[in-house]
C-alpha cells in the first residue's frame, strides 16, 4: 500500500495504533474521560458560571450547601458548595486546571531533563555515562515526595513570603520534575544503547554527521516509544504527587487551590458530616488519574514492539 | 455442680464490678493543654487557674453565676477608702489537717506581690496586709480600689508552714525555668487535693475529706488527661475513654451530641473578637491609595456595616458566637445591651459611605489574622475579605500561626488585624486599659482621646459607684460612636461530656467540680 497518497486523517486510521485503539474499550473511555476533562479544565471560564477564586462574587450564606440531588441540595450547586460558599464543580475545575499545568510541566521537565542525560550517557558510554548513571541510582534510593519535600523546603527557606505564594507553582513544577527525571534517563539510555550499534548509526557516524545532529535527530524518534509511555504514567504519578504535597500543605497555596490542597480543606469537615467538600475532589482526582494510567497501559501494550 | 460454677462466677462478676459503679466516682476531664504549674501565684493562665482553683481557695470567689461571693473570709468592711477589714471562717483547715489561721492569709498575699509573682500587677495597688487577730485581716490599699475585691479573687491563699518547710516563700520563676516543690505539690483549702502529678499527661485530684464546705458533688476523684490534637479528644470523649471536653471544636458538636450518651453544652465565653484598623498613620504600610482611608470615621463604619456578621454566625460559627457591638461582654461592669447593638448590616449604606469619604472605588489592605488562636479564626477573616469584597475593599488576607501574629502586631506591623480580647476582672476598666487608652499596649489602632483617658483614671480612683458607671458609660459610648474598634462577636464556649456527667458550664471556661456530679 502506497501511504502518501492518503490523507493525515487516512493514514492514521489506517495505522495499527489506530486498529489497537478501536479495538481497546478501556483505551477509547480514558481518551473519552480525558479529553472531557482537560476540555473543562482549560475553558473552565465558559464551562462553568461561577469563578471561585473571586471573593467577592461569594456570599457566605451559600456554604454548606449539600449536592443538588440531596435534600438541602440547590439547583445552581450541582456538587454543593464549600465553607465560604464557593461551587465545587467550579472549584474542581479551576484546581483541576492547576494540578493538570503543574503535572505536565512537571513532567516535560523531567523528560527533557531525563532524556537529554540519558540519551547523551547512552550515546557516548565511558565515564560520563558511568556518572549519570551513578547520580540516577542514588536519586532512585530517595523517595520521590521526600525529594520533593526536600525542594519545596529549601525553596520556602530561600523565597520571602511574599514572592512564596507566586513561586509555590514553579517549586512545585521544580520538585517534582527533579524527583522523575532518573525513570526518564534509565529508559532512555537503555534504549540508546541497543539503537546506537545498528547501522543507520555507523552509517550516519562514517559520513561524518555530527554527535548532536545523530542522537537527536536519528536516535531520538527511535527510542520515543518507551519514553513517551512511562511520560504518560509519569504525568498521573505527577497530578498524584502534586496533590499529596498539596494535601501536605506545602503545594499551592489555598487561595488558588489545586485538587490536593481542596482535599485537604475538606477534610476538616469529613467529620461534621459535610463529605462532598473532601469526596468531590478526591473522586475526581481518582478518576483523572486512572484514565490516564489505563491510557498509559494500552500505549504500553501497544507501542512495546516485543509484545506485538 | 455446673449450675453453681455459674453462679459463683456471676457473683464474682457482682463483686468485682458492682462497687466499683456503686461507690467510686471518678470524672476524667481533658482539655487541650496542661496547667503550666501548681504554683498558684506563679502563672497567671486559663488552664493552670482552672487547675488550681480545684485545690486552692482566695478569700472571696465567684460562683456558679460569677458574682463575687464569700469563701474563705465570711464578709468584708472597708472602714475608709484605703482600709479593709476581712473577716475569716475559724472552721478552715488545709488538706493535711492544719488549721488556716489570718497568717496564712498574710503570708499569701504577700508572696503574690513578690517580683516572681504572675499576679503582682493584679493587687499593685494593695500597699500593707496585717493580721488583727486570729481570724481578722487588714488589707490597706495606694488608692481607693473599686475593684479590690473583684482582684482577691484570683488570689490564692496557701499555708504558711508548708511553704516555709518546703523552701517555696516565694513563688516559682516560671519564666525562668524554675522548678520548685509548689510547682509539682500543692496544699490547699480547697474541696480535692492533688495526690499525683505528671505534667502534660496526667494529674489526678482526690476528695479533701477535711474540706470545711458543704459538700454539693459527688465526686471521689479527678483525673486530668490533656489531649493536644481536636480530633484525638473527640475521639477519646466518643470512645468512653474521658468523661468530659472543656474545648469541643465547633465543627464536631453534632457529632457528639448526636452519638447518644452524650452531651454539649454551650455559654457565651468571656471574650469578643474583633478587626482593628490603625487610625493614626499617614500611610497604610499595605495600601495602595498612599493615604489611610481608616482615618475617617465613614470608612471604618463602611467596613463595619458591609460585614454580615449572622451569615458569619450562622455559617462559619454554626450558630455559636453573638454578635457583639462593644468589645466586653454581659457580667462585665459597664456592659449593657443597648451598647451591644450592632449597626445594622447594609451593603448599600456601606458602598455610600465610602463613596462619601472619597473612595468611590475601595482600596486596598492587607488583613492579619491568625490561624490557631481564636474559634475559626483564618475562616472568620476568609469570609470578612469577601464581604468587604462586595463594597470594592480589596482584602489581601495573611494569616499565620498565633505567637508571629501577636508579635509583629506589638511591632506596629498591622494596619487591619483580627484579635479578641477577655476581661478577667469582669470590670471595663480592663478593656479600657489595654485596648483604648492613647499609647497603650494592646491599642495598636492607636486610638486616642483625652475624654476616654479621663474617664479612665475616674474608673481606677472613684469609689462612688454611679460616678464610676457614669463614666464607663460615657468611655464606652465614645469609643462606639467613634468605631474605634469594629467588633465582631462574643466567642461561645462548648463543653461536651457523657449524660451522666454534670459539670456546671461557666462563662469563664473554669468548672467548679466542687459543684459537679457524676450521676
Amino acid at each position: 500500500m502506497d501511504n502518501r497518497k492518503l490523507t493525515w486523517f487516512g493514514r492514521v486510521k489506517d495505522s495499527d495504533i489506530y486498529y489497537s485503539f478501536i479495538k481497546s474499550p478501556t483505551a477509547i473511555v480514558s481518551t473519552f474521560i480525558l479529553i472531557i476533562i482537560f476540555f473543562c479544565s482549560f475553558f473552565v471560564e465558559f464551562v462553568t458560571p461561577y469563578n471561585p477564586f473571586d471573593p467577592s462574587s461569594l456570599s457566605l450564606m451559600d456554604a454548606f450547601t449539600p449536592p443538588s440531588w440531596t435534600e438541602d441540595g440547590l439547583a445552581k450547586f450541582i456538587l454543593g458548595t464549600d465553607g465560604q460558599g464557593r461551587d465545587m464543580l467550579s472549584t474542581i475545575l479551576y484546581g483541576s486546571r492547576i494540578s493538570l499545568i503543574v503535572g505536565f510541566s512537571a513532567v516535560i521537565f523531567a523528560l527533557v531533563l531525563g532524556v537529554g542525560l540519558g540519551l547523551s550517557a547512552g550515546y557516548f558510554g565511558g565515564k560520563y555515562e558511568m556518572i549519570v548513571m551513578r547520580l540516577t541510582d542514588v536519586q532512585l534510593t530517595v523517595p520521590s515526595i521526600l525529594m520533593a519535600l526536600l525542594v519545596d523546603g529549601i525553596a520556602r527557606g530561600i523565597i520571602t513570603r511574599e514572592l512564596h505564594d507566586e513561586m509555590a507553582i514553579y517549586v512545585l513544577i521544580f520538585a517534582i520534575g527533579i524527583s522523575e527525571w532518573p525513570q526518564f534517563a534509565r529508559v532512555s539510555r537503555a534504549a540508546t544503547l541497543v539503537e546506537k550499534n545498528k547501522d543507520y548509526v555507523s552509517a550516519s557516524t562514517i559520513i561524518g554527521v555530527s554527535n548532536l545532529i545523530i542522537m537527536f535527530k536519528h536516535i531520538l524518534p527511535n527510542i520515543l516509544r518507551p519514553v513517551l509511555v512511562i511520560g504518560t504514567i509519569g504525568l498521573a504519578l505527577a497530578i498524584i504527587a502534586e496533590a499529596t504535597l498539596s494535601f501536605l500543605g506545602v503545594g499551592v497555596p489555598p487561595t488558588t487551590p489545586s485538587l490536593g490542597t481542596l482535599i485537604r480543606l475538606g477534610n476538616d469537615f469529613l467529620f461534621s458530616g459535610e463529605w462532598w467538600i473532601t469526596f468531590f475532589p478526591a473522586i475526581f482526582l481518582v478518576v483523572l488519574a486512572f484514565s490516564i494510567n489505563l491510557l498509559g497501559d494500552w500505549m504500553r501494550d501497544t507501542l512495546n514492539p516485543k509484545l506485538n | 455442680m455446673k449450675f453453681k460454677n455459674f453462679i459463683k462466677i456471676l457473683l464474682a462478676f457482682l463483686i468485682i464490678f458492682a462497687p466499683s459503679n456503686g461507690i467510686a466516682k471518678t470524672i476524667k476531664w481533658s482539655m487541650q493543654g496542661d496547667s503550666l504549674t501548681l504554683d498558684p501565684h506563679a502563672q497567671n493562665e486559663g488552664p493552670t487557674t482552672q487547675v488550681s482553683r480545684q485545690i486552692y481557695e482566695a478569700l472571696v470567689t465567684r460562683g456558679l453565676d460569677m458574682s463575687i461571693g464569700p469563701q474563705l473570709a465570711t464578709k468584708w468592711k472597708a472602714v475608709d477608702p484605703n482600709t479593709w477589714y476581712f473577716f475569716l471562717r475559724d472552721d478552715v483547715k488545709f488538706s493535711n489537717g492544719q488549721k488556716m489561721t489570718s497568717e496564712d492569709v498574710v503570708f499569701s498575699i504577700l508572696r503574690a506581690k513578690q517580683p516572681t509573682s504572675d499576679f503582682k500587677e493584679y493587687i499593685s495597688t494593695i500597699s500593707g496586709v496585717k493580721a488583727i487577730d486570729n481570724y481578722t485581716v487588714q488589707i490597706k490599699t495606694s488608692k481607693p480600689n473599686p475593684i479590690l475585691l473583684n482582684q482577691l479573687s484570683n488570689i490564692f491563699i496557701m499555708s504558711k508552714k508548708w511553704s516555709t518547710d518546703n523552701f517555696v516563700i516565694a513563688p516559682q520563676n516560671w519564666d525562668a525555668g524554675q522548678e520548685t516543690y509548689s510547682a509539682t505539690n500543692a496544699l490547699g483549702t480547697g474541696p480535692f487535693k492533688i495526690t499525683l502529678r505528671e505534667p502534660n499527661t496526667k494529674t489526678v485530684f482526690k476528695k479533701n475529706s477535711k474540706w470545711w464546705g458543704n459538700v454539693e458533688h459527688n465526686i471521689t476523684e479527678i483525673q486530668l488527661l490533656p489531649i493536644k490534637n481536636a480530633a484525638t479528644r473527640v475521639a477519646a470523649l466518643l470512645s468512653g475513654e474521658i468523661d468530659i471536653v472543656t474545648d469541643a471544636p465547633v465543627q464536631d458538636l453534632n457529632r457528639i451530641s448526636s452519638s447518644g450518651g452524650h452531651k454539649v453544652e454551650s455559654t457565651p465565653q468571656m471574650r469578643t473578637i474583633f478587626l482593628g484598623m490603625d487610625q493614626a498613620a499617614d500611610q497604610l504600610r499595605t495600601g495602595n491609595t498612599g493615604d489611610n482611608p481608616f482615618k475617617k470615621k465613614e470608612v471604618r463604619q463602611a467596613l463595619y456595616q458591609a460585614i454580615d456578621i449572622e451569615a458569619i454566625k450562622k455559617k462559619v460559627m454554626r450558630g455559636l458566637s453573638e454578635p457583639a457591638g462593644i468589645i466586653t461582654f454581659p457580667g462585665v461592669t459597664g456592659y449593657t445591651k443597648a451598647l451591644d447593638k450592632r449597626l445594622p448590616y447594609d451593603v448599600g449604606a456601606a458602598k455610600k459611605l465610602l463613596a462619601d469619604a472619597g473612595y468611590p472605588d475601595g482600596f486596598e489592605v492587607e488583613l492579619r489574622c491568625p490561624n490557631d488562636r481564636y474559634v475559626n479564626d483564618e475562616a472568620i477573616c476568609t469570609a470578612v475579605v469577601g464581604m468587604l469584597g462586595k463594597i470594592g475593599v480589596k482584602v489581601n488576607l495573611f494569616a499565620q500561626t498565633k505567637s508571629k501574629h501577636f508579635k509583629e502586631l506589638k511591632d506596629n506591623q498591622g494596619d487591619f488585624y483580627m484579635l479578641g480580647w477577655g476581661v478577667p476582672t469582669l470590670d471595663s476598666h480592663y478593656v479600657f486599659h489595654y485596648l483604648y487608652e492613647t499609647d497603650a499596649s494592646w491599642n495598636k489602632v492607636n486610638f486616642s482621646d483625652a475624654e476616654v483617658d479621663a474617664a479612665i483614671r475616674v474608673m481606677e480612683g472613684e469609689v462612688d459607684l454611679d460616678k464610676r458607671n457614669a463614666a464607663i458609660a460615657k468611655a464606652w459610648k465614645i469609643v462606639r460612636d467613634n468605631i474605634a474598634y469594629l467588633p465582631l462577636h462574643h466567642q461561645v464556649i462548648s463543653w461536651a461530656s457523657k449524660s451522666n456527667v454534670d459539670v456546671p458550664i461557666r462563662p469563664n471556661n473554669e468548672p467548679l467540680f466542687r459543684f459537679s456530679k457524676v450521676n
